[in-house]
């Protein structure tokens, strides 16, 4: 008589996969350790140890004079402002693709059978048009938005306009997976229940669809805005507005009490908009 | 009489009051205009020029733009030096991953409460000793540590490091590592804290001392999550390392912003599919690990 646990363990003291693993894992170490250039004592070395003291004691105190302090509201306020617009924009992309990237909305599923069932063109239309969906917003988010920025500002120019795009396109691909996820694990019964009184796809949506994801929606938006805050924080470094060119240039100029006052800008900055997004969501 | 009124016994069901709903409904109406004013507020801050976007000029900017990186170059010089970049940025993904898990792993035994001062372990001892005050103490440091090393973003750690010790990837590792030796050392905290007391509870009467208990009955039940959040983070990390190069950290970032600005449009398009690629197989590899060992 077998005895599955017995066998089970048997075979997998035979697998090879542990001990591949180790040894890719080890060979893949050591070449990244080289390829990466590391240098374990780079911070006892003597130069290491003069810039890491130049830094740190350049740093205090943190420049808190009111002058520079008001030169950095107007960033501080924009990079909030840019991330706004851009999780704005990214819902906008990200819903319309998300929804036709759903296979249950536009494909298959109880909503699309008598649609589809015997008519071979249709069916291609449909699914060339989830498969175009799906491959723009794979697209979008895998492109960093880092890039997107960098080349938008070469093609709308400087400022808070081309962070808004390169989050809106970046943000735009991920809440549009994210959505069709939500979109493909809402219960069906609802859905069929509208359908057997006559509504059409419209109404189904909006009565059927919509009231079942309202929360998952907003929580991952809000989620996404935060992400938004931290990213338009540092879009800047590129040329996007918002308190990463402050950075910049801060640092550009050795002034690290800037540096430093500018992080704990950042840093209240991105506290407060985590907890008005969980307040937020704990309503829901 | 009274025996046939049975009024007093019949359950009280109160209407659905108006109140209520009022209420809630003012609520709703007040954060739906404060999102209102926030939107406007943010729309004229940030110079949106949608018109621009869709006017012929503004858009036929972008269009030209656009033409300008097809084809892309496949010359074998390109592709050679795409593919280098590629492996470089996976080099400084994985090596800061593993420098991000020394770090969490280092930190995250102290900043977990159950751990460090409360709980099930420490339930012997008295309350207000001056042992749990020292305890306390090296909890609050990690855990401030770890939320210093997560706040400040990896873009502006590896400028910082760039500065430490000059160009390459070198800058880019200890930026990864410190940042998601943050993210990891929170997310590790969480497992750590809801771990399953009963075999915590079991192996300590057995006289099993703390040590003993973090290994045999603490960390089996924790692995498999820690792992896995690791995993994730490569995910993320692999994205970020193809980004580093635009503050002098080493990878792909750093050819993408030559060829950006020396307008090489086809070699920008060869790089960027070759991010593309190189992110695929990573959440493939991941995914499929994850399967594997979980």
């Amino acid at each position: 008589m077998r005895n599955p646990s017995l066998s089970s363990i048997s075979r997998s003291e035979k697998s090879l996969f542990p001990y591949l693993f180790g040894l890719i894992f080890l060979v893949g170490f050591l070449d990244s350790w080289w390829r990466a250039e590391v240098r374990p004592l780079a911070f006892f070395e003597k130069e290491g140890r003069e810039h890491l003291w130049k830094f740190l004691s350049g740093m205090f105190p943190p420049d808190l004079s009111w002058n520079f302090l008001s030169l950095m509201l107007h960033p501080a306020l924009e990079t909030i402002q840019i991330s706004v617009m851009g999780t704005f924009i990214a819902v906008v992309i990200g819903f319309p693709f998300g929804i036709i990237g759903t296979r249950t909305f536009s494909v298959g599923g109880v909503l699309n059978e008598a649609d589809v069932k015997g008519s071979p063109s249709r069916f291609v239309l449909r699914w060339s048009g989830y498969v175009m969906a799906r491959g723009v917003l794979s697209l979008f988010r895998s492109i960093p938005e880092f890039v997107w920025a960098f080349m938008f500002v070469r093609a709308v120019g400087l400022g808070a306009f081309s962070g808004v795009l390169a989050i809106g396109v970046a943000y735009g691909g991920m809440l549009g997976k994210v959505y069709s996820e939500i979109f493909e694990g809402v219960n069906y019964r609802p859905l069929e229940a509208l359908q057997s009184t006559g509504a059409n796809k419209l109404q189904i949506f909006f009565y059927g669809w919509l009231p079942q994801i309202l929360p998952n929606f907003v929580s991952y938006t809000l989620y996404r805005w935060e992400c938004a805050v931290r990213a338009s924080a540092i879009l800047g470094l590129v040329g996007a507005g918002g308190l990463g060119t402050q950075i910049e240039i801060s640092m550009r100029m050795f002034d690290f009490r800037e540096v430093l006052t500018i992080l704990i800008i950042l840093f209240f900055m991105v506290a407060a908009v985590d907890y008005i997004s969980a307040r937020v969501r704990a309503l829901l | 009489m009274n025996e046939i009124t049975p009024e007093i016994d019949r359950p009280h069901i109160p209407w659905p009051s108006h109140e209520d709903g009022g209420r809630g409904s003012l609520w709703n109406y007040f954060l739906l205009a404060s999102l209102v004013v926030l939107f406007i507020w943010s729309y004229q801050g940030s110079e949106i020029r949608l018109a621009q976007l869709f006017s012929r000029e503004g858009g036929g900017e972008i269009l030209s733009y656009i033409k300008k990186l097809f084809p892309p170059d496949f010359s074998p010089p390109v592709l050679r030096e795409a593919f280098r970049g590629a492996i470089e940025t996976f080099a400084i993904s994985f090596i800061g991953t593993l420098l991000a898990v020394v770090i969490a792993l280092s930190v995250v035994f102290f900043a977990s409460r159950n751990l460090i001062f409360s709980g099930l372990l420490y339930e012997m001892e008295p309350r207000r000793g001056w042992r749990r005050t020292l305890r306390l103490l090296p909890y609050l440091c990690a855990k401030s540590l770890l939320n210093l090393l997560r706040t400040i973003p990896e873009m502006v750690w590896a400028l910082i490091f760039v500065f430490l010790v000059g160009l390459g990837p070198f800058p880019g590792v200890l930026a990864l590592g410190i940042h998601t030796g943050g993210v990891l050392g929170k997310l590790f905290g969480e497992v750590l804290e809801d771990v399953d007391a009963q075999p915590i509870e079991s192996l300590q009467s057995t006289g099993a001392n703390r040590l003993q208990i973090l290994f045999y009955s603490i960390l089996p039940q924790v692995l498999p999550q820690f792992i896995s959040y690791t995993l994730y983070r490569w995910e993320v990390n692999i994205r970020v390392a193809a980004v580093l190069g635009f503050v002098g950290a080493g990878g792909l970032g750093q050819r993408i912003h030559i060829a950006i600005n020396l307008f090489f449009g086809n070699q920008l398009l060869t790089l960027i599919i070759a991010i593309y690629i190189l992110v695929t197989a990573v959440d493939y590899l991941s995914a499929y690990l994850r399967r594997k060992v979980i």
